[in-house]
């Protein structure tokens, strides 16, 4: 038993280790200005996505042998003080597995179709660095044991994500999308961080076991009790929703998707289409239990994810270009699946977004070739594809379609709503303030006192980037 | 208490101050700099020695072997300590790095004997812990910039405003609070002008207006240099904690937090990328203070790793800025400047540092934030809540700043705009303090912990004394112990 303890974490040592050393090694190498070649460094990604996924297969099998749903790997203490520890925890079971092998399966393939896809790209270093990055932030997320790493890693995805997102930074847009995306993803990374310092603070504890009952002693996840009330239950969880929306894109969040295609196709592939528009439903699946504490929440967790559903089906529907129109079909299966995760139905939703992750993932790749595939389907039917037309449009007046028309053009007009109601209140305060800074200085000064303003412009910088 | 083995706080002091005679004599600009490299390398190289000589003594404060000071005076003049052990070196290395990065076309502004001045007087007042010592030391280090300002022609009103407030309160509240005597309850006359003048010389909001004051009027490094170190927040420690009630420590808190909050929120609306990093460094200071007035452990500890990370991080953020400022003059973030291709080393440099300072996974302010955020909500709820908040807002304006400076566009150049050795050896030097102290933070961390103990024992004293003056005779240490503050830590 102390040798399978023993292997057991070596594995899970080199599950986790694998992308952190892959991180370490592309990271230090383009610190130190000493780039490698291309050929160099789609080896060692090849290696590192075959020594993690052998690892995680390795674990499962010896799950599925010794009949085993739950495996925690202690690794230790990163920090410890009296009174305070962050400690590293690793977790295998039914939600992670799946989630960490579908994670290398998908990396490693769009790390093979990149190296080739981005060959001779000025940018070949900085994209398999950020690659890196991601792929380290969805393995400790997935494995994670403790809502603190989970929030590590969270953290990681999400910058790897905005920096993906503008990854083609010599032109503007790619770069304002990078942004959208970064200022979303921080507020659902404040979401999160205050949900796990209030579960701390509540509990007293940061493990996900004990905070869902889903430890060695329990039968594992999905089973489990979350150890908080019904009240306190529905105030994290609606913080563990706000994370979840804006990770998932979810309605009012859905509008950074869209935007994410900026980025270069296998980045779009693997990260907005398969891995990271899943993490929020990861977040709901792994916080199951406490979703199960609160009637209300599990509503919300319904409304949210077929009101997401609708949207994006009726936005996807309008799309002419076909990464939108892949995105939008993305965001409507995600929508499903959180409502299937409200509606407590756990195994359905894993199986549900490991079959869509993998079938995003292809249309994402094959996406370039839209055009000669459909070429290709023509030629063998010897006709042009037939025209599909729904027949409920049929049944709509006029005006109420061409609302819903205008609607799903403008997506949701969701974008817009956050600039004015949100964004915009926040900024004319702070503008207001600093106007009257200007005031105060320059009163005490007797003259002009911003040297600053002769270097700027009149064009406001916040909105201009966003 | 212990002496060193040798005497380094004295070397510390006098070393940076025999290189500003040294470098003031010498009229060359670029001559000038090799002398002060060297002698603030020596200074780091002391500053270091120093800390690990305490560390190797196994004691929690020392003093020099044969203290000239003390010889004349009978007074301790220079100690070194757990919280200033690692804070001497991270002084030393922020003025050293500073001159190793100043690019020739700055060297004829940025004046190098004043630097060394300030290292001496910075040294000083981190390695003193007599109160009027602080005082006077806090005193003189308002010189450099003023003189600075004024030989740039440029109106010194708001600084010298500031300053002569700052020091008239701190002068004063001291003055109180030692006729009442150390020990008794100090009076408003003593503690209210102790908290001006922390909240003034910390940038606290509405008091602030000088420190952007300073970074338009003064040259960049002279700017950081004089609040990177955080001396307000030393004072804080030192002057105020251990003497101060807990509302004061809650009104200092309420004011930090407030300026948590709105300086992350002008950090993002600036137009220019001094006065950004102006706001971003405030909100910063204020954080650090939000940890010290929390008064637990955690939060405490958390605060003390903070401050060591606004030092590196911060310290590696400006030096970047001042880099690009100096290839390319005053930055606006109204455009994109799209400055990548020119320089991808001083990119990941800024973004490296900019999200250390905001507390990113793996990188030295991580660990710190999460416990001063832990430590804030273990005393108050809702300050946690707010904190989180503003290193969100913190965490967007950093990457607002990094993508107008370094993307959306091509820069075109016809000469060489890449980082040299000097400042590839900075960014190699901050890149590996920030990932190594983010990847293996136990040693900072159980440091910052020890010196957080300390200072809640001293002060834990210093009120179960005054409580038992105030107590009848009959009341017994227990009940002296119950009244003594929540935070303590059973």
């Amino acid at each position: 038993m102390v040798n399978m303890q023993s292997v057991l974490t070596i594995l899970a040592l080199i599950v986790a280790g694998a992308p952190i050393a892959l991180l370490g090694i592309l990271g230090l190498s383009a610190l130190v200005g000493r780039r490698l070649s291309e050929r160099t460094t789609s080896g060692i990604v090849q290696l590192a996505i075959f020594a993690g996924l052998f690892a995680a297969l390795s674990i499962l099998a010896i799950m599925l042998v010794n009949g085993e749903r739950h495996i925690p790997i202690d690794v230790g203490n990163w920090v410890v003080v009296p009174h305070y520890h962050f400690s590293l925890k690793l977790v295998f079971d039914r939600l992670s597995v799946p989630f960490v092998i579908l994670s290398f399966i998908l990396c490693g393939t769009i790390g093979a179709f990149a190296s080739r896809y981005m060959h001779r790209e000025p940018g070949f270093g900085r994209f398999f660095v950020l690659y890196a990055l991601f792929l380290s932030g969805m393995v400790v997320t997935s494995l994670s044991d403790t809502i603190e790493t989970l929030f590590a890693g969270w953290e990681l995805v999400g910058l790897s994500s905005a920096l993906l997102v503008a990854f083609f930074h010599e032109r503007p847009a790619p770069v304002r999308n990078g942004f959208r995306v970064w200022c979303v993803y921080r507020v659902s990374d404040a979401a999160l961080l205050i949900a796990a310092i209030t579960l701390h603070h509540l509990t007293g504890e940061g493990d996900f076991d004990k905070l869902m009952g889903t430890g060695p002693d329990s039968l594992g996840w999905p089973l489990g009790k979350a150890s908080v009330t019904g009240n306190q239950a529905l105030a994290v969880g609606f913080l563990l929703l706000i994370a979840a929306a804006g990770k998932s894109a979810l309605v009012p969040f859905s509008g950074w998707l869209p935007r994410a295609m900026e980025g270069p196709t296998p980045s779009s592939a693997i990260f907005y289409g398969a891995l990271s528009v899943h993490l929020g439903a990861f977040l709901l699946l792994r916080a199951g239990p406490l979703l199960e504490s609160s009637m209300w929440l599990c509503a919300a967790v319904v409304a949210l994810g077929l009101i997401t559903a609708l949207f994006a089906s009726l936005a996807g529907s309008v799309q002419t270009d076909i990464k939108s129109a892949l995105c939008f079909a993305s965001l409507t299966q995600v929508g499903v699946i959180v409502a299937e995760i409200g509606l407590g139905l756990r195994y359905v939703a894993l199986v549900h977004i490991l079959g869509h992750g993998f079938l995003r993932t292809l249309q994402f790749v094959r996406a370039p070739t839209l055009l000669q595939d459909y070429r290709s389907m023509e030629n063998a039917i010897g006709e042009q594809l037939p025209h599909m037309t729904d027949p409920l449009q049929r049944l709509l007046p006029e005006r109420l379609r061409l609302w819903i028309y205008r609607f799903a053009q403008e997506r949701g007009y969701l974008d817009s709503f956050l600039d004015v109601y949100v964004v915009g209140p926040v900024l004319q305060f702070f503008r207001r303030c600093d106007a009257w800074e200007r005031q105060w200085t320059d009163w005490l000064s007797g003259d002009r006192s911003r040297e600053s303003d002769q270097v700027t412009a009149v064009r406001d910088a916040f909105d201009d980037l966003l | 208490m212990s002496p060193l083995h040798l005497p380094l706080l004295e070397l510390l002091v006098l070393l940076p101050l025999a290189g500003a005679i040294v470098v003031s004599r010498v009229r060359d600009s670029h001559r000038a700099r090799l002398w002060c490299l060297l002698f603030s390398g020596l200074t780091l190289v002391f500053a270091v020695a120093a800390w690990l000589d305490l560390a190797f003594l196994n004691v929690t404060e020392a003093c020099d072997p044969w203290d000239t000071v003390f010889r004349f005076s009978g007074r301790r003049f220079l100690v070194i300590d757990e919280l200033s052990a690692p804070l001497l070196p991270m002084v030393a290395l922020v003025y050293f790095l500073t001159a190793l990065t100043t690019m020739r076309t700055k060297t004829r502004r940025f004046s190098f004997s004043m630097a060394m001045a300030s290292e001496a007087l910075c040294l000083a007042t981190f390695a003193c812990r007599t109160p009027w010592g602080i005082i006077a030391l806090l005193t003189l280090g308002t010189l450099p910039p003023f003189l600075e300002i004024r030989a740039r022609g440029r109106s010194t009103r708001v600084y010298v405003l500031h300053m002569l407030l700052f020091v008239g309160l701190l002068t004063l509240g001291w003055g109180f609070a030692e006729s009442e005597g150390s020990g008794r309850v100090h009076s408003w006359w003593a503690i209210v002008p102790l908290l001006a003048a922390v909240l003034i010389r910390s940038g606290m909001i509405p008091l602030h207006c000088w420190v952007t004051d300073l970074f338009e009027k003064a040259t960049f490094g002279t700017a950081l240099l004089y609040m990177l170190p955080l001396p307000g927040a030393y004072a804080a420690v030192r002057l105020v904690l251990p003497v101060a009630p807990d509302w004061v420590l809650r009104s200092i808190g309420l004011v930090s937090l407030t300026t948590v909050v709105y300086a992350s929120g002008m950090a993002l609306v600036q137009r220019e990328a001094r006065r950004f990093f102006c706001y971003l460094f405030l909100s910063h200071s204020a954080l650090v203070l939000v940890g010290l007035e929390v008064v637990n452990p955690i939060g405490l500890t958390g605060a003390l790793c903070v401050w060591l990370s606004v030092g590196f991080s911060l310290g590696g953020f400006s030096l970047t800025m001042r880099g690009l400022e100096a290839r390319f003059g005053r930055l606006s973030l109204t455009r994109f400047h799209g400055l990548y291709e020119q320089t991808p080393a001083l990119a990941v440099c800024f973004a490296l540092t900019g999200l250390a300072s905001v507390g990113f996974p793996g990188t030295l302010g991580f660990v710190g934030i999460e416990m001063l955020v832990d430590g804030a909500v273990e005393a108050y709820p809702h300050v946690g809540i707010t904190l989180v908040a503003a290193a969100a807002l913190n965490g967007i304006a950093v990457v607002r700043a990094y993508f107008w400076l370094f993307t959306g566009t091509r820069h075109t150049s016809t000469v060489s705009l890449g980082i040299g050795i000097r400042e590839r050896l900075a960014v190699l030097t901050l890149a590996a303090l920030i990932l190594g102290g983010g990847l293996f933070p136990q040693p900072g961390v159980a440091s910052r912990f020890h010196a957080a103990q300390l200072i809640l024992t001293d002060r834990a004293a210093r009120h179960l004394d005054d409580a038992s003056d105030l107590l009848p005779p009959k009341v017994g240490a227990t009940d002296a112990h119950d009244s003594a503050p929540e935070h303590l830590d059973p």
